[in-house]
Order: C-alpha cells, then sequence, then structure tokens
C-alpha cells in the first residue's frame, strides 16, 4: 500500500514560469461549433507555448533562478534536486545534472531525473521529502523542479491533444526543519493503461525511422505521427472519475484529516469537465477548488505548482493555508498529498 | 438493472435529440448530436448511476444503446 507520512520536511516557496507565446484557442481551425463545444467542455481559451530552441529546463531553470533569490538561499546549502518531467534536454545525460552546473550549486548535489507527467509533482514531493527526512539534516534544503513542454510532442493537427495541453515548468523549494507537521501522501499505479496516453516512437521499444514522421490521418481532425503523444481521453476520462477522488479518500481515511480543516484542493489541470466531475463526486466547494486551466491549458506536471501560484499567490504569501493537491494522467499514475503552506515566498509568475 | 431505466440515463445527456429518438436498437454514434464529448458524458453517466467503468474500447466497438446496456450490466 503506497502510503506515506514523511516528517521534517517543509514547504518554502513555489515558482513557476510559462513562455511568452500565447496560442488562443478561438484561433483553432475547426468549425465554429465545434470550436466553442470543445472550449467550454475542455475549459481552456488559451495557452502558452515555447519556441523551438526553448526547453522545459529552461522555463524551470528562470523559474528557480528567482526562487533562490527571493528565498535569500545560498547555493551551497541545496545539496539536492530533482527534476520532473517527460520533456527532457537529451535522452541522455539527465536532465538534473545539467541544471544542477547551470544553477551553480555544489558538486556535492544529490540529482535525479523522474519520468512522470499528470502525477509527477506529487510523485516529485514524496520522492525529494522522503529523501531529505531519511538523510537527517544532510540535506539541508532542496529544489524539486517540475514541468513539461508537452507542445513539442504535440500535433496540431489533432484537436484531441492541441487545444489542451500548454507549457510550463515550475520549481518548489523544500527545507528540513526538525519537528514539523509530516507531509501525507497516497500513491498509485496501472500501467494496464500505459497505451491511454503515448508517444510511440522515438524511445527504444520502437526507435525513431523514417516511418516515425509519417502524418497519419485517424479521423476529421485527427492527424499526427507516431512522435505524436496520443491521448484517449475516454480512457482517461473514466479512469480519473474513478481513481481521483478514491485516491483523496483513501488518503484522508488513512491519516484521519479533517475534510473541513483542508483550505483547498487543487488538483491536477487535466479539464474542466472531467475536473469538476471529481470536485462534485467529492463534494467540494467551487471555492476551494482553484483552476489554471482558462488560461493556461493542460500542463502535464506542472499544473499544481502553476495553479498554486497563478491562483493562490496573494494567500499563499500572506497566510497558513492546509492543502490536498491530487493528480493523475499517464502511466496510468496517480496521486494525492497533504502539505501545510505558512507563508512562503511565491514570486508572481515569470514569463520566459 | 433495467433497461428502460437505462435508455433514460443515456438520453437524459443529450440537450438537442428529441426523446422519440432513443431506444434499445438506437444505434447512437449516429445521432447528429453524437461527438467524442458526448462519450464523456456518456462515460460519467455509467459511473455515476451505475458505478461501473466504461472504456474507450467499449464506445469504439459498440453500435446500439442496447450494446452499452449489456456492457455495464455485465460489470455490475
Amino acid at each position: 500500500m503506497a502510503y506515506l507520512s514523511i516528517p521534517n520536511v517543509v514547504v518554502r516557496g513555489i515558482s513557476a514560469c510559462v513562455p511568452q507565446i500565447i496560442d488562443d484557442n478561438s484561433h483553432y481551425p475547426i468549425s465554429k461549433d465545434d470550436r466553442l463545444k470543445l472550449i467550454s467542455t475542455i475549459g481552456v481559451e488559451r495557452k502558452r507555448r515555447v519556441d523551438d530552441v526553448t526547453c522545459t529546463s529552461d522555463l524551470c531553470f528562470k523559474a528557480s533562478e528567482k526562487l533562490i533569490e527571493d528565498l535569500n538561499w545560498g547555493k551551497s546549502e541545496i545539496d539536492c534536486l530533482i527534476f520532473v518531467t517527460q520533456t527532457p534536454d537529451y535522452i541522455l545525460p539527465a536532465t538534473s545534472c545539467i541544471l544542477q552546473n547551470r544553477l551553480g550549486l555544489s558538486t556535492e548535489c544529490y540529482t535525479m531525473d523522474i519520468s512522470l507527467g499528470c502525477s509527477g509533482w506529487v510523485y516529485g514531493m514524496s520522492t525529494i521529502a522522503s529523501l531529505m527526512s531519511s538523510a537527517h539534516g544532510n540535506f539541508r534544503k532542496a529544489l524539486l523542479l517540475v514541468g513539461d513542454t508537452m507542445s513539442k510532442t504535440i500535433s496540431i493537427e489533432d484537436k484531441s491533444t492541441w487545444p489542451l495541453f500548454g507549457d510550463a515548468g515550475t520549481v518548489t523549494a523544500l527545507e528540513y526543519v526538525e519537528g514539523n507537521e509530516e507531509l501525507k501522501f497516497h500513491l498509485a499505479t496501472d500501467g494496464d493503461g500505459a497505451d491511454s496516453i503515448i508517444v510511440r516512437d522515438g524511445g527504444f521499444r520502437n526507435k525513431f525511422s523514417v516511418d516515425s514522421l509519417k502524418m497519419i490521418k485517424y479521423e476529421e481532425g485527427i492527424t499526427r505521427t507516431n512522435l505524436s503523444c496520443f491521448l484517449d481521453g475516454m480512457d482517461v476520462f473514466s479512469f480519473a472519475i474513478s481513481k481521483a477522488p478514491q485516491s483523496v479518500n483513501k488518503l484522508i481515511d488513512k491519516y484521519n484529516i479533517d475534510k473541513n480543516s483542508i483550505d483547498y484542493f487543487t488538483f491536477h489541470q487535466a479539464n474542466l469537465f472531467l475536473n469538476e466531475k471529481i470536485r462534485k463526486k467529492l463534494k467540494l466547494e467551487s471555492e476551494k477548488v482553484p483552476y489554471s486551466l482558462k488560461n493556461f491549458g493542460n500542463t502535464s506536471s506542472a499544473t499544481i505548482p502553476l495553479t498554486l501560484v497563478t491562483e493562490l499567490r496573494d494567500e499563499l504569501i500572506s497566510k497558513k493555508l492546509n492543502h490536498i493537491g491530487c493528480a493523475f494522467g499517464v502511466g496510468l499514475s496517480w496521486g494525492s498529498v497533504y502539505f501545510v503552506t505558512d507563508h512562503i515566498i511565491c514570486p508572481e509568475l515569470i514569463e520566459y | 438493472m433495467e433497461l428502460d431505466k437505462f435508455i433514460q440515463h443515456f438520453a437524459a445527456q443529450f440537450e438537442e435529440t428529441d426523446i422519440s429518438k432513443f431506444s434499445a436498437d438506437t444505434k447512437y454514434k449516429e445521432l447528429t448530436e453524437w461527438s467524442s464529448l458526448m462519450a464523456l458524458a456518456i462515460i460519467g453517466m455509467a459511473d455515476e448511476e451505475y458505478d461501473v467503468k466504461i472504456k474507450g474500447d467499449d464506445i469504439r466497438n459498440s453500435q446500439t444503446i442496447n450494446d452499452l446496456f449489456i456492457i455495464v450490466k455485465s460489470r455490475k
């Protein structure tokens, strides 16, 4: 049973960076009726997209530089950096190694890449907090960089992905503090759904070939290559409406969390129709469930920290808040986390 | 689990299509209001009303409302 309760780790800051290019879905080339229906269902009016030369790591780097500065942290105090993404710089080496050097962190720094998408921030939090907790003070400060540039993996001629996905990079800063309230997690996996969201070619199962570049038309409005991300919206929907509420309830039940004590439930921003189903199943008031979908779309692993920054910044910097975060998707992989923020450092959304 | 009730739940997901168009033999994907987004509403209905999981392939491989009814009933 993947439950975790991790003491002595505090969230100190969160920062997010998005590219400047805005893709407005009102220009997406399908019929007007279809477009209006699509936008109102997914809840995405516009999203950000990187140019050809910008990577996820660039967005996370910029967010990190700003956060380290605002936190007034010495770079030599940062003992751990984890980078969660499915859009790394290279197949190898791990981008976290490159980021350690770019950020000017000590060579005595623990770094690692984690390949997860939608569920990535929750999984990343569980990994980095576990490491910090078991290092008993040797990891004083740590950075969890999480983001994706899904625009690089999706076909503009695929209406099931292009209008939905946006790009963003984030960083969450954590510190080892003894005696602090525990971070609590429920985490889960079902690889039976591996085919539901997949980029088929370009890895080592199906190596890149000339055929990988072939544009294949599956139906009207759905044309892509095998290097493009395929999304079976029906499978993912069916999975998420049952597993996401279940995961939140498991977390609450296992650790006797008082639901009323939670200020905000921040969910992975999948799409509005799906997220509202989840919210209603959990009987949560809409005031407690923030959305950044409208302006930023589904930014894969970055959705939870991005939503915290864009929707809750004023409260994050001025109050103590109890949170539950819940994320679900590609893998299939999902999980929920209970955490507290107490007057954290949260720079305004950064543009790259 | 009753077929009539299932058809009612199915029809309730539609906004523009007349109720008379829905029967066990309705080839639902041929309805003008049908879309990939309607499919999500049907999957949501099966989850909410019957606590049953319908997948993408179930929608792709079925033709009539009765086909879907049989799938949902078998998983109840």
